[in-house]
């Protein structure tokens, strides 16, 4: 961990005196080019928010002027130019520290302010003002659901722990109530923790309180009643009274234990009156939030216990992972109102955003300092609105990922290990990808070093980023690529690959038409499988493109297994083709290259002439080397000069072209773009075709459709095949009728 | 403790002993039926029943107790004989054993004829005089004689109850002392709640050759409150509740008269606190309690302000300032929050002022053991008040020896109850605060309903 302590240069240690522990431009980002900034200083915290402006680099496609050229296009190494622009998208920033730091903060946020037109907002003070929370919730809806990770939100009982408690009722994103709170906070814990031990600090407290044993200083029910409790069924661990055994003069008691019982105590009311106003509001559900529990797994362990004993398991206790910014992001939106917030949707920038706190003391010293100083939440704007998709049979339980790796310890430790042994070619892709840049290299170490530190503390507090699964860990890494400014660093290799496979098409679909009906119908699917063995997101795949580079689209028909595949659902795919023909299909295509145009686009062709209507749907922004929406439209335009039918279902508006909302190698059904959503609405929509390991397999392998549905993938990971009982290239045919919709 | 309390009835027992050792075989009182109604119905529930021998002998024991009434007339003697026979052998005790005080009741006869002196026996005499003659036993054995009930008819038998109360770690030299003065010879029976009676069963019968009878905690709460509800306070009203409880000028403790007592929550506050839902006199349910009790008052005092007893913490509190130490809603928003209809004068934060260095040493201890009991007792009327809501009920019944001289407590409770519940909830306080369940456990004794 020696790298990381060289981190954060200018910083004093871990030393948590008064002074800024790191430096403040990383904790207050982008701060020169704040537009708008609100402030909220409550009762031991500073809460911070602003709106800024990021210039970065976005890497965009362009078709080749052909006027005036005579190179023919069969010729060009490339079908297109890519071009890197600058450009500026909106950032929400929302920094959290303890008031101890508050003086030189300020400083610097004067100093950094002065020359811009900032509309300085002053806020609510008074900490936790849970109205906020809702006009946050309400504006950001898709953000805090898929932050929350639990669909069914409405109503419930929300918890703010700061330095009191403030308990509200909250029944739809407009309706809340103040309904109660207590005085026994954080502020409590903090406050006494501070007089009867030496510890003085917060966190050090809850460290010391994770050392301690409460029963050295509580009463139990084992004290009172002895050995009989086991006869009576009563559990002889209950505390019957916190402090009760530190009543008397003559004993000394280790301020481990007192700060354990401490936080027992606190803990166990605050959930015991949670529990009281569930009851009395008839709710379930309660979330908690504040800065006692922010990323303190000691807070959340010990609430979770306490709503579960005073419950009996009749209330779940949920926890936000960015919280406590309630009262500052209140009063910012609302003073962003003209704004209009529907406009937009929010994603968080992993690669900005602090981890949950850690208690834990492995971690290197500044990073410990700095997460437990200052919280950080950066959340970029999208620019258009993101929405469920129409199709999915219960939107309100849809969870893209199909595992949690928060839960499963032994998926957990692969995949980051994966994700470890995959960095050095990640970097070495990102500084070829800029050949002309001069820090091309530099950057690319400081992005190995970030996601690096990601990885390890991932491996120390699998949830510091919220519930862990391949899609966050696949984010994380785009994030941090585009934060130093590699925006696509597949670029090149996508170029490249596209023109490739663009001088194969007509060979492979003259290929595919010489066929028998139903050989062909195989052929089709074979060559979807194959065209997603190209993928550079898969290690075991990257090392065989890197060594031969002439790996051939036969040559992957090769590697994959032959029937029956792992999932084979294919016969019974043949026999509805004999039926009628869908109405209109969406397919999320996977990778540029092979697979999109020897793969999807024949496919797409095949279902054009039976008279399907298709949707393509490919990424907003790049992620590895996936197909983004802006290629995909020059290969459909380079496709359609050359064939017929693609050409007639472009002209006639039978094959349309769409990007999902999203940039990750993943796909979240709940978060599409809103003209996507619609237009699969408008068409009727009958078939989803979901393709590749990161959109069928990591996501949405379990989620239920209203429509028929094919997911497709070549299991390119020897680890996960044998887990699902295969081996490398194993394939997954899973073809999904809904009940209600009469299958033949 | 030394030999204080204990130490003077262990001397008296000596001599009783061996009186009543030979006043055992004394044959004259031979009851006509032969049998007697065994009086411990729960006895059954505890773990080592008695052997059948053991069984005998105690019927043995029992036949032989001095008869007082032997001279009465016809038509009485019928009615007497009945209560007699029902009625055990004394002395008569209700213990209640709790986490950090034992609470003792104990029945004094006052209608003892002559006769009947002089054939009780010696030991007994002894323990009377003792414990009637003293108000403080040793160093830590205190009766509360502002409490005793006069004149109060039991079994048919008159006379006074007193209440008395040790702490629980001289449990065991009481123990010891039933033992080296052979308190079992006197075959009396002690009847006892609280966890104690478990957790020191197996020391009783060990070490004092006592079976202990255990009875449940909850059952004896609610028997001895409904008991000495109905029984008053020597003429006066047994439950309480204050008028104007915020205003030290005008603040009035007024007698309230329990007409009709159901439903009833009761919230007893001993080292810990238990919360009851009480619907009548045999239906109630416990409907939470919290481990933010007694005990957490004055063991957090003793940490905080280096205080030795209950009384000293309740004394330093009542010199204190606890607006030093909790943060309250004004030092939040300078004010009233009035959204959430919040006065300046809420607690925000309880200790939430102690964050800061400088706060922290500007606090007395005074100021600390103010807040510590303000925190404590703001969060128990807290809870109670959410289980009066969800309970429906609108009698709040506070009890338990944390209310013991303890006004601040019992005001605070009053105002924040009436506050809060904008008038809807009634804080009601009882006399005898903690000896509830000792009153339960000798009403069980005597088996009265």
């Amino acid at each position: 961990m020696a790298e990381c302590g060289a981190r954060g240069s200018g910083s004093s240690g871990d030393s948590l005196d008064k002074s800024i522990t790191l430096p403040p431009d990383e904790i207050f980002r982008n701060l020169e080019n704040a537009k708008r900034f609100a402030i909220d200083i409550g009762g031991s915290l500073t809460k911070l928010a602003y709106y800024s402006t990021v210039q970065h680099k976005v890497a965009r496609v362009r078709s080749f002027d052909l006027s005036g050229q005579d190179v023919a296009e069969q010729d060009r190494e490339s079908p297109y130019e890519i071009s890197v622009q600058e450009e500026v998208t909106a950032r929400l920033h929302f920094v959290k520290f303890e008031n101890t730091y508050i003086e030189a903060c300020l400083d610097f946020i004067k100093d950094h302010l002065v020359n811009t037109e900032t509309k300085v907002i002053p806020a609510t003070g008074g900490g936790n003002i849970p109205h906020e929370a809702f006009a946050y919730q309400k504006d950001a809806d898709p953000e805090f659901r898929f932050q929350t990770n639990h669909p069914h939100i409405f109503p419930y009982l929300l918890v703010n722990i700061g330095s009191g408690v403030s308990i509200v009722k909250v029944e739809t994103e407009d309706r809340f109530e103040w309904v109660g709170g207590s005085s026994i906070g954080g502020g409590t814990f903090w406050g006494l923790g501070a007089l009867l031990t030496k510890t003085k600090k917060f966190d050090e407290l809850l460290h010391l309180a994770s050392r301690g044993q409460h029963a050295n200083v509580d009463m139990l029910v084992q004290d009172i009643y002895g050995g009989a409790h086991q006869t009576l069924g009563l559990s002889g661990n209950l505390i019957a009274s916190s402090f009760g055994k530190s009543a008397t003069a003559d004993q000394e008691f280790s301020q481990e234990d007192m700060a354990k019982s401490l936080l027992h105590m606190i803990s166990n009311d605050i959930g015991q009156l949670a529990c009281l106003y569930a009851k009395l509001h008839g709710l379930d559900r309660v979330y908690f939030g504040g800065f006692f529990i922010r990323g303190h797994p000691v807070t959340m362990r010990t609430i979770t216990y306490s709503i579960n004993f005073f419950s009996k398991g009749e209330v779940q206790a949920l926890f936000l992972r960015h919280e406590g910014y309630l009262g500052a992001i209140g009063a910012f939106l609302k003073g962003a109102e003209q704004d209009n917030p529907n406009q937009y949707s929010w994603g968080e920038n992993y690669a900005g955003s602090s981890g949950l706190r850690s208690a834990s003391p492995e971690l290197c010293p500044t990073q410990r300092a700095r997460s437990g100083t200052f919280d950080l939440l950066e959340m970029d704007r999208l620019e258009r609105p993101l929405v469920n998709l129409p199709l999915l049979l219960d939107p309100s339980s849809y969870v893209p990922d199909t595992v949690d790796l928060t839960d499963d310890a032994q998926a957990r430790e692969h995949w980051l290990t994966c994700f470890e042994e995959a960095l050095d070619g990640v970097v070495k892709r990102a500084v070829a990808s800029q050949p002309g840049s001069v820090d091309a290299a530099e950057r690319a170490e400081k992005f190995r070093h970030k996601y690096w530190d990601k990885l390890q503390t991932l491996r120390h507090q699998p949830f510091a980023y919220g519930t862990l699964t391949v899609r966050s860990l696949l984010d994380t890494r785009e994030h941090c690529l585009n934060e130093f400014n590699f925006p696509d660093p597949y670029s090149k290799v996508k170029q490249k690959e596209n023109g490739a496979a663009l001088r194969c098409f007509q060979r492979v679909v003259g290929a595919l038409d010489a066929l028998g009906w139903e050989e062909r119908q195989l052929a089709l699917v074979t060559g979807l499988l194959a065209g997603n063995v190209f993928d550079w997101g898969a290690k075991a795949v990257a090392d065989v493109l890197e060594s031969d580079p002439h790996f051939g689209f036969t040559e992957a028909k090769r590697k994959l297994e032959e029937r029956p595949w792992l999932v084979d659902c294919y016969d019974r795919w043949l026999r509805r083709l004999k039926g009628p023909p869908h109405k209109c299909a969406l397919i999320f295509a996977d990778n540029s290259g092979v697979d999109v145009i020897l793969g999807v686009f024949p496919f797409v062709r095949a279902l054009l002439s039976r008279g399907t209507e298709v949707i393509l749907a490919c990424n907003s922004g790049p992620a590895l080397n996936d197909v983004t929406y802006s290629e995909s439209l020059i290969v459909a335009e380079h496709i359609a000069a050359m064939d017929p039918v693609v050409h007639a279902a472009l002209r006639e508006e039978r094959l349309l072209l769409m990007q999902t909302g999203a940039s990750s190698p993943c796909l979240d059904l709940s978060r599409l773009d809103e003209g996507l959503a619609s237009l699969v609405r408008e068409r009727g929509t009958d078939l989803v075709v979901i393709e590749g390991m990161g959109r069928a397999v990591h996501t949405n392998y379990e989620a239920a459709l209203r429509c028929e549905c094919l997911k497709l993938a070549v299991i390119k990971n020897a680890w996960l095949a044998e887990r699902l009982g295969g081996r490398l290239f194993s394939v997954i045919f899973k073809y999904e009728v809904p009940a209600e919709v009469p299958a033949e | 403790m030394g030999t204080g309390l204990l130490g003077v009835l262990m001397e008296r027992q000596g001599r009783a002993a061996t009186t009543s050792a030979s006043s055992t075989r004394d044959p004259a009182s031979d009851e006509p039926d032969g049998r007697r109604q065994e009086p411990l119905r729960r006895r059954s529930n505890s773990a080592s029943a008695p052997a059948v021998g053991d069984s005998a002998l105690t019927e043995e024991v029992r036949r032989d107790r001095p008869g007082s009434y032997s001279g009465t007339t016809s038509v009485s003697r019928q009615r007497v004989e009945t209560l007699r026979k029902k009625r055990p052998l004394f002395p008569w005790f209700g213990l209640d054993i709790g986490g950090t005080l034992v609470k003792l009741v104990y029945f004094e006869p006052k209608d003892i004829t002559a006769e009947e002196e002089e054939e009780e026996v010696e030991s007994l005499k002894s323990i009377r005089k003792y414990l009637t003659s003293n108000v403080a036993y040793g160093s830590t054995g205190i009766r509360d004689v502002h409490l005793e009930l006069k004149d109060l008819t039991l079994c048919g038998r008159k006379g006074n109850l007193h209440f008395i109360r040790f702490p629980t770690h001289d449990m065991p030299a009481f123990i010891q002392m039933g033992r080296d003065k052979n308190f079992s010879s006197l075959h009396t029976v002690f009847c006892a709640t609280g966890g104690g009676a478990y957790k020191f069963e197996q020391d009783f019968l060990t070490i004092g050759d006592l079976q202990l009878c255990k009875l449940d905690e909850l059952d004896c709460l609610i028997k001895g409150i409904l008991y000495i509800d109905s029984v008053g306070f020597n003429g006066r009203s047994q439950c309480y509740y204050f008028e104007n409880p915020a205003d030290s000028e005008n603040c009035q403790k007024l007698p309230f008269y329990l007409k009709n007592p159901y439903p009833l929550l009761l919230v007893n506050i001993g080292s810990g606190v238990s919360i009851l839902a009480v619907y009548s006199k045999d239906n109630y349910k416990r409907v939470t309690g919290t481990s933010l009790g007694g005990g957490t008052f004055f063991g957090l005092c003793c940490l905080l302000t280096g205080c030795t007893t209950f009384e000293e913490a309740l004394e330093m509190a009542s010199r204190g300032d606890s607006t030093k130490v909790d943060k309250l809603v004004r030092d939040i928003y300078g004010g009233d929050y009035e959204r959430f209809g919040l006065p300046g004068w809420a607690v925000a934060s309880s200790f939430g002022n102690m964050m800061s260095k400088e706060k922290r040493e500007a606090a007395s201890k005074e100021d600390l053991a103010r807040a510590t009991l303000i925190t404590i007792t703001n969060n128990i009327g807290s809870i109670a008040r959410m289980c009066a809501l969800n309970e429906n009920i609108n009698q709040v019944v506070f009890v338990g020896n944390f209310l013991r001289v303890n006004t601040i407590a019992m005001r605070l409770l009053a105002y924040a109850l009436d506050y809060w519940s904008k008038g809807q909830l009634k804080a009601l306080f009882s006399e005898h605060e903690g000896y509830f369940g000792a009153v339960g456990a000798l009403l069980e004794l005597l088996k009265i309903p």
